[in-house]
């Protein structure tokens, strides 16, 4: 059997979370059964980053150009390597990254593809895989055949493997085609938020009582990494601008997480929510329509808790 | 600039999704079906191109029984073209399928752009644009939020986790997957689609079901019965402990 | 600008008679000023529109749009706007006005905003200029036949919880006498769908043969075509006369005085022609066989809906129903009947909320409901699907929890019969 090869994506200080949280299933999968875990990094830093990962063997793309993702040629290089190790899966995180390099890949190599997987296990003879398919509404349970497939994997899946090891590294690199050229690349401009892209919503309705506990909300969503949106009234009142406002005559959002602070769950404001991975009710009136679509309710007062969540994320 | 869009139709999550709990497979006759959103995102790119430097645009679907209200839309919010790929094809066809009969179509056209959704939601592979890419060898980019004619080729925006974006200079031939458009999807009033109905015609060409690596999927099932909110009980301190662990459990914190 | 130019005959003669003297002079006509009248004159041909270039700017409008007691709009300032050369179609004045009819009530030249309103706006809807909210319920309604999004399938979802039965016109397969419109809030927001439960419990108590399309019923579209998408709403006719077509009752009742206005005026010109009535309207013929049994011992006020009241003349239907409720006393606020304010839902406005905050200095709802507060009335009586949401909203935003409840007259009517246990009193 191949090996469990994953794809490496770099971030700001050397690899992604997301990409990390690979490691240690790549490696319990290649242990149970009886096969090698390989990473792949791109850019001048892989190699050393690699190094230093729980991991048999890596292999570096060492292009400078690489350090930042080029369609073209990462699918390029990617390709090669896979030819080259016929391993048996070859897991990337379900990102930017993952979802264009795994489809390309896949059909390239004329392997299958599982994207958004979000659990791998081996049952018997079988690796059986659990992507999350209809928005994450159903899952599906696929038995992955030897003949191997190409799987992006949902950010968040694992935990992140904190040990280190010290694989052996081959450095390769790759012949870069001037088709696909990154000309800049641009930070998001500060200020201008955009609440149906974020992942976590600190949301905030009429039980936030006055402006002045605003702060509350921005420093939780600060320090869990979340954006702060709102309901209407407060909107209304003008403590935050109109594009904060979830719901019927605002945006319509599906974060993976949604802490509701003191916002009854009006049908307006359900049409805008409702479809969110996660919904936290925090509400003293334990009737409110909110908990009939939250996960999870809680009734004490939304202004005591905001801090004491917040202390909590920044002692972690 | 030729420029093909693919097209599709999904499950309407509005509705419960039809599956069968005991044998576990999803009952693909019994849904309802929309327009995937993200298809709606790449024709409203591809018009916008048509607007700013002049392209050509073609819609093309596969018909799995549900195509010609996607078609007389796009036909109706200015696309110049609609072709329908027909075969023996039905809702439950696969992406992977899907994505060989666009290939197996494309190959002998000659567009200099296909943009389709970033991803589709009702099967274990959405990503078409990289597959269809991949399987005509064509270069490709996803999850794009712009794109702009320039010279011979594009230029394109790809966007990564917390907004960050590349601008990306690339030659035609080329596969984009988009994620979103400049602007939202334009309206098509219904007296418009009605007319078009009428007096535009759907291009049907014959495409063979061809072979492709598979997957089976053994079951579908629900992930956790929702219904009312579980309650955490205690006081602040004890709430906020267990809210944490929550998320913990769900990887949900920055570590 | 030019000068006067006086006209004088030497020798006047009229009818033979010759008229001596200078009182003979008159001066010519001339221009006081001059515009460039092509914008008006490209939204006055617009078919529909015509009747904006009747104004005079005589201003009676104006005192009674309910959209200038908190903005700055009325048929006067659009007709002055647009002879100034701004278009109505770029202009975000097309879509505040909520057709209530108030104006055209007034106006001497009867400029009429009902037809000029869906004709403008089906023309900024052609090129891509509607507000992205109000689009978002026509692609609702085309998807689902409803403007909330809601499944199709769940149309029916409401009759479980009704307590009595509710016969489906596919399953019953027999006649019925009464065929029950029911409508998209009725069936879907959680407040109709406790208006609908008292509907359906009172019509059960009155032993009224009755049936409704259940899953085949969809949106009757009246507000879709006033807000400017009038292919949506015949598609939304052509369906629903369809389906009506399918069996055989003696008339129509409807929740919704929108859908009202629709089975009246605009359903019999797709062939969709039965007598029509107002649930109040029926009900309040049927006064003789209602039993009270429990008091409703409140000060109650009376929101006349604009699509009864002012579109369709009746204001006495609900009126007798009121006054039936033993313990009662009803108060007349100082808008009521035909100068009845509006809840702002009207004409599209139910799916403009975010658009029109921005030229609004309050809701059409928040004024009411401070009318209402102001005539110390403890409960505001309403009979339109979208104003139990919009006013128990509006309670809240103005403070007033606590203090006044909206109810649907069908609720109290159900209460005082005995047939629903409380009164949702928001207090
Ligand atoms: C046409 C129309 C469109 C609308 N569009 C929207 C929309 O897009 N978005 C939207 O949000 N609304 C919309 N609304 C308004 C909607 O109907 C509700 O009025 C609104 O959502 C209520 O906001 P809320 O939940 O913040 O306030 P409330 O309903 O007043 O709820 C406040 C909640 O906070 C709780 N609370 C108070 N203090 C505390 C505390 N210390 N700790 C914990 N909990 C506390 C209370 O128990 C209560 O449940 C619309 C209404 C209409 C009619
Ligand atoms: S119909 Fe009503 S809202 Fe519209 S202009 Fe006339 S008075 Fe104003
Ligand atoms: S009442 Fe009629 S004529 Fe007078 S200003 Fe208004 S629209 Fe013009």
């Amino acid at each position: 059997m191949g090996p469990i090869l994953m794809v490496m994506e770099n971030g700001e200080a050397g690899f992604t979370d997301s990409s990390k949280e690979l490691v240690a299933k790549a490696r319990e999968l290649a242990d149970t059964l009886g096969t090698s875990s390989v990473a792949v990094g791109f850019g001048p830093d892989a190699e050393s980053h690699l190094r230093h990962l729980p991991v048999d063997r890596g292999i570096a793309v060492s292009n400078p150009e690489l350090s930042q993702y080029n369609p073209l040629a990462y699918e390029k290089a990617l390709s090669k390597i896979l030819e080259d190790n016929q391993p048996f899966l070859t897991l990337i995180p379900n990102t930017t990254m993952g979802m264009d390099l795994g489809a390309g890949v896949a059909a390239r190599r004329s392997l299958p593809l599982v994207a958004y997987c979000s659990e791998l296990t081996v049952e018997g003879r079988d690796v059986v895989a659990t992507s999350q398919v209809f928005a994450g509404k159903l899952m599906a349970e696929i038995a992955l055949p030897e003949s191997g497939a190409v799987i992006t994997v949902v950010p968040g899946a694992w935990s992140i493997d904190t040990g280190s090891g010290d694989p052996e590294v081959s450095v390769t690199s790759v012949e870069i085609s001037q088709a696909m050229n990154i000309l800049q690349t641009i930070e998001p401009e500060k200020g201008d938020v955009d609440i149906t892209k974020a992942d976590i919503l600190i949301s905030v309705g009429r039980g936030i009582e006055s402006p002045d506990n605003l702060p509350m909300a921005e420093e939780l969503a600060e320090a869990i990494g979340g954006v702060v949106s709102c309901s209407r009234p407060v909107v209304d009142a003008g403590w935050l601008p109109k594009a904060r406002q979830v719901g019927k005559s605002g945006q319509t959002v599906k974060p993976k997480l949604y802490m509701a602070f003191g916002i009854s769950g009006a049908p307006e404001h359900q049409q805008g929510m409702r479809d969110a991975d996660l919904i936290i009710a925090v509400n003293t009136d334990e009737n409110a329509s909110i908990m009939d679509i939250a996960h999870y309710g809680t009734t004490v007062d939304m202004l005591e808790l905001m801090p004491a969540l917040t202390e909590r994320l920044r002692g972690e | 600039m030729r420029i093909a869009v693919l097209m599709k139709s999904v499950p309407d999550l509005v509705e419960d999704i039809a599956l069968d709990e005991d044998s576990g497979q999803v009952l693909f006759d019994e849904m309802t079906y929309v327009p995937s959103e993200w298809d709606d995102q790449a024709l409203e790119e591809a018009l916008l191109i048509k607007e700013e430097s002049g392209a050509e645009v073609t819609a093309v679907t596969v018909d799995t029984g549900d195509s010609d209200n996607i078609l007389f839309t796009a036909l109706a919010k200015g696309a110049d073209h609609a072709v329908k790929l027909v075969g023996d094809y039905d809702p439950s066809l696969t992406n992977r399928r899907r994505a060989q009969i666009f290939a197996d179509y494309l190959r002998d056209q000659a567009f200099d752009l296909v943009l389709s959704g970033v991803q589709a939601i009702d099967d274990i592979d959405g990503q078409v644009p990289g597959l269809v890419a991949g399987i005509m060898g064509w270069p490709h980019a996803s999850v794009v939020t712009e794109v702009h004619s320039k010279d011979k080729g594009v230029v394109l925006r790809q966007e990564y986790a917390g907004g960050l974006v590349a601008e990306i200079e690339a030659s035609t031939p080329l596969v984009i997957g988009i994620q979103a458009a400049r602007k939202p999807p334009r309206y098509a009033s219904i007296a418009k689609v009605r007319q078009v109905a009428k007096t535009q015609q759907i291009e049907e060409v014959e495409a063979e079901s061809p072979d492709v690596p598979t997957l089976a999927v053994r079951r579908f099932y629900k992930p956790v019965a929702s219904g009312h909110a579980e309650m955490i009980d205690g006081d602040v301190e004890e709430v906020a402990s267990r809210i944490i662990e929550i998320l913990q459990e769900r990887n949900l914190l920055r570590r | 600008m030019q000068k006067a130019k006086a006209i004088e005959l030497d020798v006047a003669v009229v009818d033979g008679v010759e008229l001596k003297g200078s009182w003979n002079r008159m001066f010519e006509p001339r221009a006081i000023s001059e515009y460039d009248l092509s914008v008006l004159e490209e939204i006055t041909a617009i078919p529909g529109a015509e009747s904006l270039g009747y104004c005079y700017q005589c201003g009676k409008c104006t005192g009674v749009c309910p959209v200038d007691t908190v903005g700055d709009y009325s048929p006067r300032k659009i007709f002055r706007r647009t002879q100034l050369g701004i278009s109505l179609i770029d202009s975000p004045d097309l879509w505040l006005c909520t057709t209530c009819r108030n104006c055209l009530r007034v106006c001497p030249k009867e400029v009429n905003m009902i037809d000029i309103m869906p004709a403008v706006r089906e023309q900024a809807v052609l090129e891509g200029k509607a507000p992205e909210e109000l689009l978002t319920a026509f692609e609702n309604t085309a998807r689902y036949g409803n403007p909330i999004g809601e499944s199709p399938r769940k149309r029916v979802e409401w009759t479980k919880s009704a307590g009595v039965p509710i016969p489906i016109m596919s399953q019953k397969k027999a006649p019925v006498d009464v065929l029950w419109f029911v409508e998209c809030y009725p069936s879907y927001h959680p407040r109709g769908k406790q208006a609908s439960a008292a509907l359906a419990r009172i019509f059960d108590a009155l032993h009224i043969d009755f049936g409704i399309l259940g899953n085949e019923e969809k949106c009757a579209g009246d507000s879709q075509r006033m807000a400017g998408e009038h292919g949506l709403f015949e598609m939304l006719a052509e369906h629903n006369i369809k389906m009506l077509s399918k069996y055989s009752f003696n008339q129509i009742v409807v929740t919704d005085p929108h859908a009202y206005n629709a089975f009246l005026h605009e359903y019999p010109k797709y062939g969709g022609e039965w007598p029509v009535q107002h649930y109040t309207q029926y009900l309040s013929e049927h006064l003789g066989d209602i039993q009270f049994t429990r008091e409703i011992p409140y000060r109650v006020t009376f929101h006349d809906p604009c699509y009864l009241g002012r579109h369709n003349g009746e204001y006495e239907a609900p009126r007798r129903l009121l006054n039936a409720l033993p313990g009662m006393e009803l108060v007349e606020m100082g808008h009521c009947r035909e100068t009845s304010y509006c809840c702002g839902g009207g004409g599209g406005g139910m799916w403009l909320d975010s658009f029109t905050r921005d030229y609004a200095s309050e809701r059409l709802s928040e004024r009411r409901v401070r009318e209402a507060v102001e005539y110390e009335a403890e409960i505001l009586a309403v009979t339109c699907p979208y104003e139990v949401p919009r006013f128990e909203d509006a309670v809240k935003s103005t403070g007033n929890a606590g203090k006044l409840a909206v109810m649907d007259i069908a609720e109290l009517l159900a209460y005082s019969m005995g047939l629903v246990d409380s009164l949702a009193m928001a207090n």
